[in-house]
């Protein structure tokens, strides 16, 4: 027989807010990891896309004069740490996707209508999964560039390079969770994921030296939060880690390594920041 | 006691007035049915209930605990089982529910015994553990009653529990709620199947352009008409003048009440008969006047008729009306989260 409200009481945790909050994010991310390893197309197109650049790329400019790149002795090298940040960026930019399908699908009502112990848990279930495959992707890449020469990391590089990527992951997904949000349905976010994409990649240091861009484009990569990530990055790759050493020569000015952390650790706050009203509006 | 209550509800959707003063009082422990054409305004209502929704004006009391402030109170008390079915697709049922379980934040043992009580109650052992984008209708909403029932709610909310489904889904999901109908959980349930709403709701309440027009036991409503339906129509296509005619004629009859000129209906005549040998007088007096009789049908009152004395046509008629004005686009937009 089915039993009535009676036992409800008996069948709940002890009330403990964190150990709520702990049950349900788990449980949410839990949900989006089993779609990944069901439908994984998405992680390695993630993981391939960035590889083709790598191979397709390096081959292009192979024959490039490797001095005017600094500190690196292939182009291949240089490229490397872009496609690093490109690949977490691109990652993180789809963190709003499986929202926006669970707005339009009706499935996130699902989860309104639960007396979730709190609503971040949504929020916190998609940074988690988004971070995890976005790291994922990045040390792929990471992976083939070794295989392919390019180097590998000290462990003190490699801390630095996790440290970089989850600024940026953390940054860009709360961008694009509020996106999620803010757009009126899959389609317009993924037009804004297009447009935005190669751009962004176009406008940092990803594929060329600030030295080698005209002014305007120099200025727009010198602002341009990917350029931040990627230096500290090449760093790791190039040099022994020393954050006080100047990456960045901008038009405005000389930028280090522990500037280009805090610009993005910034960046990362002042997102979720901005995105809370509209979080709290919308998961109220 | 009423275990909801909701007082003066607005709700529009641009230009749309989905809810226009809705009043509504749902005992604890009843299976309150509402009943009404789609666009009405039942699944607002119900979204609102469930705290998807705010109304633009009005109160929502659930269990004594204001909804609109007390939200959280409020969702752990129902459960709700939304219209349009909203399942993973990529997760089993057994998946969906051990997920579920987790948001109602159930202890682990617990969990498993409820979920394996509700797959046999709900008949669902055969595929519970296949991927729910493979399952039928039925099988969905089976599941996301399942889904619904798992925390053991005080209060259940069906909106159209049983539209399109299969005759075999359907019969367990009538047994299940008569059966929680005989325990103390309170149910609101929206339908425009008549017969549904008839054969389980304790109460009802007719609910038409954003607004209650009639309430109470269905038993009770359908004897306030005061007799048996007759439909009367004397040709097959009659037109207004006739019909208007036809009804003068007939409202003054002895056991003649509650004259309705059904427009839709090819200008019909719908009223009511306190006995057999009005039928009688009834055509003695149209045949005087040479009016002839092509139909007449004679039936015990049903809640359509209840529903058309209260506005002038019929459920299936106000349905087709409120088809071609509505937006769904936009309640869908306005709706989203």
């Amino acid at each position: 027989m089915i039993a009535t409200n009676s036992s409800f009481s008996q069948g709940k945790q002890s009330r403990n807010d964190l150990n709520e909050i702990f049950q349900e994010s788990f449980a949410l991310t839990w949900r989006l990891f089993i779609q990944l390893i069901r439908r994984p197309s998405t992680l390695f197109a993630g993981i391939l896309q960035p590889l083709i650049w790598l191979l397709l790329f390096a081959a292009l400019f192979s024959k490039a004069p490797v001095d005017f790149l600094p500190g690196s002795s292939s182009y291949g090298e240089f490229l490397g740490a872009g496609l690093i940040v490109f690949t977490a960026f691109s990652g993180a930019l789809n963190a709003g996707l499986p929202v926006m399908f669970d707005r339009e699908f009706g499935f996130l009502n699902r989860l309104l209508v639960a007396p979730l112990s709190s609503r971040s848990s949504i929020v916190i279930s998609s940074v988690i999964y988004i971070t995890t495959i976005s790291l994922l992707q990045s040390f792929a890449i990471m992976a083939t560039s070794a295989f392919l020469g390019y180097g590998w990391p000290s462990l003190g590089g490699f801390f630095l390079i996790t440290i970089t990527l989850l600024l940026l992951v953390f940054a860009i997904t709360g961008l694009s969770l509020g996106l999620a949000f803010v757009l009126p349905g899959h389609i317009e976010l993924i037009a804004i994921i297009f447009i935005a994409n190669l751009p962004v990649l176009f406008a940092s240091t990803a594929l060329a030296p600030i030295s080698f861009m005209p002014e305007w484009l120099g200025l727009i990569a010198s602002i341009n939060p990917l350029t931040f990530a990627i230096e500290p990055i090449r760093m790791a790759y190039h040099n022994s880690v020393d954050l006080k050493l100047v990456l960045i020569n901008a038009p405005y000015g000389e930028v280090n390594g522990y500037s280009c952390l805090a610009i993005l650790f910034i960046l990362t706050v002042g997102l979720f920041f901005l995105i809370r009203p509209l979080l709290n509006r919308k998961l109220a | 006691m009423f275990f909801i209550q909701l007082k003066n509800l607005y709700k529009s959707y641009g230009s749309i007035k989905a809810l226009n003063g809705l009043n509504l009082k749902v005992p604890k422990g009843a299976l309150y049915g509402l009943l009404g054409p789609n666009g009405a305004g039942k699944s607002t209502a119900l979204r609102i209930i469930c705290t998807l929704l705010d109304p633009d004006s009005g109160d929502v009391e659930v269990a004594g605990h204001n909804a609109l402030i007390e939200e959280k109170e409020t969702r752990r008390r129902l459960g709700y089982v939304a219209q349009e079915v909203a399942i993973d697709k990529i997760l089993t049922g057994r998946e969906l529910l051990l997920l579920q379980g987790d948001l109602y934040h159930l202890n682990k043992n617990y969990k498993k015994a409820r979920i394996e009580e509700l797959i046999e109650r709900l008949e669902m052992n055969e595929w519970i553990d296949r991927r729910c984008g493979s399952f039928s209708g039925g099988m969905k909403r089976r599941l996301d009653l399942a889904s619904g029932l798992l925390h053991e709610p005080e209060l259940l909310i069906l909106d159209e529990p049983t539209v399109g489904l299969d005759i075999e889904s359907r019969a367990v999901i009538w047994g299940l709620l008569k059966e929680l109908k005989n325990n103390e959980t309170t149910i609101l349930l929206s339908s425009h199947y008549l017969e549904e709403v008839d054969e389980l709701s304790d109460e009802i309440a007719i609910i038409d352009k954003g607004k209650v027009i009639a309430s109470g036991k269905p038993d009770d409503l359908k004897k306030k008409l005061g007799g048996d339906r007759v439909t009367l129509r004397v040709r097959e296509f009659s037109d207004e003048l006739e019909a208007e005619s036809v009804r003068k004629l007939i409202k003054n009859i002895n056991g003649v009440s509650n004259v309705v000129v059904n427009k839709k209906q090819g200008y019909s005549l719908n009223f009511l008969v306190q006995s057999n040998d009005v039928i009688s007088n009834l055509s003695e007096c149209l045949a005087k006047e040479n009016f002839d009789v092509f139909a007449l049908s004679h039936s015990r009152p049903s809640l359509d008729d209840v529903y058309l004395q209260a506005t002038g046509k019929t459920l299936m008629d106000a349905e087709l009306e409120l088809a071609g004005k509505r937006d769904l686009k936009l309640e869908n937009k306005k709706s989203m989260r």
